[in-house]
């Protein structure tokens, strides 16, 4: 399935906005509509922020707060000026006729602004995420319609947000969805462990293959040749050397340190005397 | 390379309080249980603070707006600044949403930070986001943060709202594979002498502030509502980027060799303040001496001049003559050794990583 269009990529910190927002959103309000912001690229688009807009919907006609939208967009222009207008978002499952009036508000702010849908009632099991252009249809001159036209969606992220995320990621495990922040040596340990997971993983398929139960992959094969020769191979003797030199320096380091501290306490002692 | 004194490093001095105490009941009676409140078995982890607030709960969305906030404005050796906001249940601060400061410029000079907070709180309270202010959150570089602006934007908050905090975010830390995320209050004592603003050694030592109880961390905890739970579920499933576990990497002596330079600076500086003290107390002591001298001669010659049978000498106003002289203020050394103190423990947390890391390379070596 080709998509036209430029592909649309979202920060987590968007998404988790747009779920804040849902679920603060009025009495019998159904949904929630907000502005998206972000950068334009030749080929894609990147959805960076975004804020929630009041919106009053009935059977019959929409009501957009676009003062607020635009107080707002000019707030967040001060602290991040490059961020521009790049279209909105919606939650719910469909889109729906008040989807392309607001559509056209938006395409005043920006030019061919998206749309983006999250579902956050989960109708179908799972929270889609969807983005949308408008695209022109029906006969020229007669009945001339709007057709929202998919988008490919990718998530990216910076490497200090993916490693904000891993956190939040092990909240949802424990049964009160908290989780405190560990600290230096345990962290170490958690790592350590999750890469042990991953190579009694392995260890399982080449267990498997040799057994025979599952046929050797060449590419899988490849990237164990790679691990493997990873670990480089250097004398015992070398190796010794340089491990017992970085571990003088650590310990000389932490010596140091603790004596800097004692050192500045024993002086808050005598200055207070 | 001065680091930690970045030459914009502007405070929120213009703090305002919220919009009323009636506000913070009504919202704290309204706020919608879909974003619901934990078990009341979560007890703290330090039960020693006596402090309104004994544990932080954020949520995660808040985590994420200050590392992109950061990551995208923050790329100098600028501090990034902004509003934390949420609300108090119990003995938790909760932090539900902030939002971020832009940054001071020089050819901005009349842009107003209280106008521009005001609007945003504002507009939040529209979309029902929690509009009170429950602290503020910067980033650091290298840990460097004890430092008179933050002293006096935190005296500030905590002035007004009690519960206040401010979290510190160390990005370089996070980058090298553990979100670092600390908040800090002033302890009790140091409110006192802020208050008072006697910063002379005499009015210190009555309160017998080391830098140990200058400011007191509280524990956080992350914590997620359901919907965001399925959130982080979907995105598991769709994000294709392999683990990059950073947090093991051993070449990380870059970051031990700034770290320790800039603890360098920060006992120079300690030194200096010390000669400062101890000239100050020579004088001092000096000047005793004198004033004791001067007293003595002054006897000497009355008693001889009334054996003499002259009137004796007036008596001399002595302090006129011996102006004592200025106590240095000795806020600043209390402030270097906190931060000399945080650069210690950091470079230890570090150097014990690092001792384990190599460990296991070494367990990974001796098998082949």
């Amino acid at each position: 399935m080709s998509v036209f269009g430029p592909v649309v990529k979202i920060h987590p910190v968007v998404l988790a906005s747009i779920s804040d927002s849902y679920e603060r959103r009025n009495e019998g309000a159904s949904r929630v509509i907000g502005t998206l912001l972000g950068t334009i690229d030749k080929h894609s688009i990147e959805v960076t922020n975004c804020f929630s807009v009041p919106h009053n919907e009935s059977e019959d006609e929409v009501a957009v707060d676009m003062e607020f939208a635009k107080n707002m967009y000019e707030l967040h222009k001060r602290v991040s000026p490059t961020e521009v207008i790049i279209g909105w978002y919606a939650t719910g499952f469909d889109i729906t006729e008040h989807s392309v009036l607001i559509h056209e508000y938006y395409s005043r702010e920006a030019t061919n602004p998206i749309h983006l849908t999250v579902d956050t009632a989960l109708q179908s099991g799972k929270m889609n995420i969807r983005a949308y252009v408008s695209a022109q249809m029906g006969v020229p001159g007669k009945t001339v319609g709007v057709m929202f036209t998919p988008l490919t969606v990718k998530y990216i992220h910076y490497d200090t947000e993916r490693i904000g995320m891993d956190l939040l990621q092990r909240t949802r495990l424990a049964t009160t969805r908290t989780k405190g922040l560990t600290s230096d040596l345990s962290q170490v340990g958690g790592a350590a462990a999750r890469i042990q997971d991953m190579l009694t993983t392995v260890l399982a398929y080449i267990e498997d293959v040799l057994s025979g139960k599952v046929t050797a992959d060449n590419s899988v094969g490849r990237f164990l040749m790679d691990l493997v020769n990873k670990v480089p191979t250097i004398s015992a003797e070398d190796f010794e050397n340089m491990l017992n030199s970085n571990i003088n320096d650590l310990l000389m380091v932490t010596y140091l340190s603790n004596l800097t501290q004692a050192q500045i306490a024993l002086n808050e002692k005598l200055v207070l005397l | 390379m001065k680091g930690d004194a970045p030459k914009a490093e502007k405070c929120i001095t213009k703090f305002f309080p919220p919009f009323s105490g009636v506000d913070q009941h009504r919202l704290m009676s309204s706020r919608k249980e879909s974003t619901s409140t934990s078990v009341a078995a979560m007890a703290s982890t330090s039960g020693t603070l006596d402090s309104p607030v004994k544990q932080i709960q954020i949520e995660g969305l808040v985590v994420l707006k200050i590392i992109k906030h950061y990551q995208e404005e923050g790329q100098g050796s600028e501090v990034v600044q902004g509003v934390l906001l949420g609300l108090v249940v119990d003995d938790r601060l909760e932090i539900t949403n902030c939002f971020p400061f832009p940054q001071h410029t020089e050819d901005d000079a009349d842009f107003d930070e209280v106008q521009y907070q005001m609007e945003m709180m504002r507009s939040l309270r529209h979309v029902n986001i929690d509009h009170l202010h429950v602290g503020w959150y910067q980033s650091t570089y290298y840990g460097s943060f004890v430092s008179r602006a933050l002293l006096d934007s935190q005296f500030s908050y905590q002035h007004a709202i009690e519960e206040s905090v401010v979290l510190i975010y160390d990005p370089i830390k996070t980058a090298q594979g553990s979100l670092s995320l600390k908040a800090y209050r002033l302890t009790p004592k140091l409110m006192e002498i802020c208050k008072e603003k006697d910063f002379t050694p005499e009015g210190l030592k009555k309160a017998s502030i080391g830098f140990e109880n200058m400011f007191e961390e509280v524990p956080i905890v992350i914590k997620n509502s359901h919907l965001i739970s399925v959130l982080m579920w979907e995105l598991e499933d769709k994000s294709t980027a392999a683990d990059k576990h950073e947090l093991l990497n051993l070449s990380s002596s870059n970051h031990l060799e700034k770290s320790l330079q800039l603890l360098m600076d920060r006992v120079d500086d300690l030194n200096q303040e010390i000669v400062k003290y101890n000239t100050y107390s020579r004088n001092l002591s000096k000047q005793q001496q004198q004033k004791h001298q001067y007293i003595q001669r002054r006897q000497q010659e009355n008693a001889q001049r009334q054996s003499r049978g002259e009137p004796p000498l007036p008596e001399e106003d002595i302090t006129k003559l011996f102006k004592p002289p200025q106590a240095p203020p000795r806020m600043d050394t209390l402030l270097i050794a906190g931060q000399i103190n945080n650069y210690c423990q950091n470079v230890k947390e570090f150097t014990s990583q690092n001792l384990g890391k190599l460990f296991m390379a070494e367990a990974l070596q001796g098998h082949n």
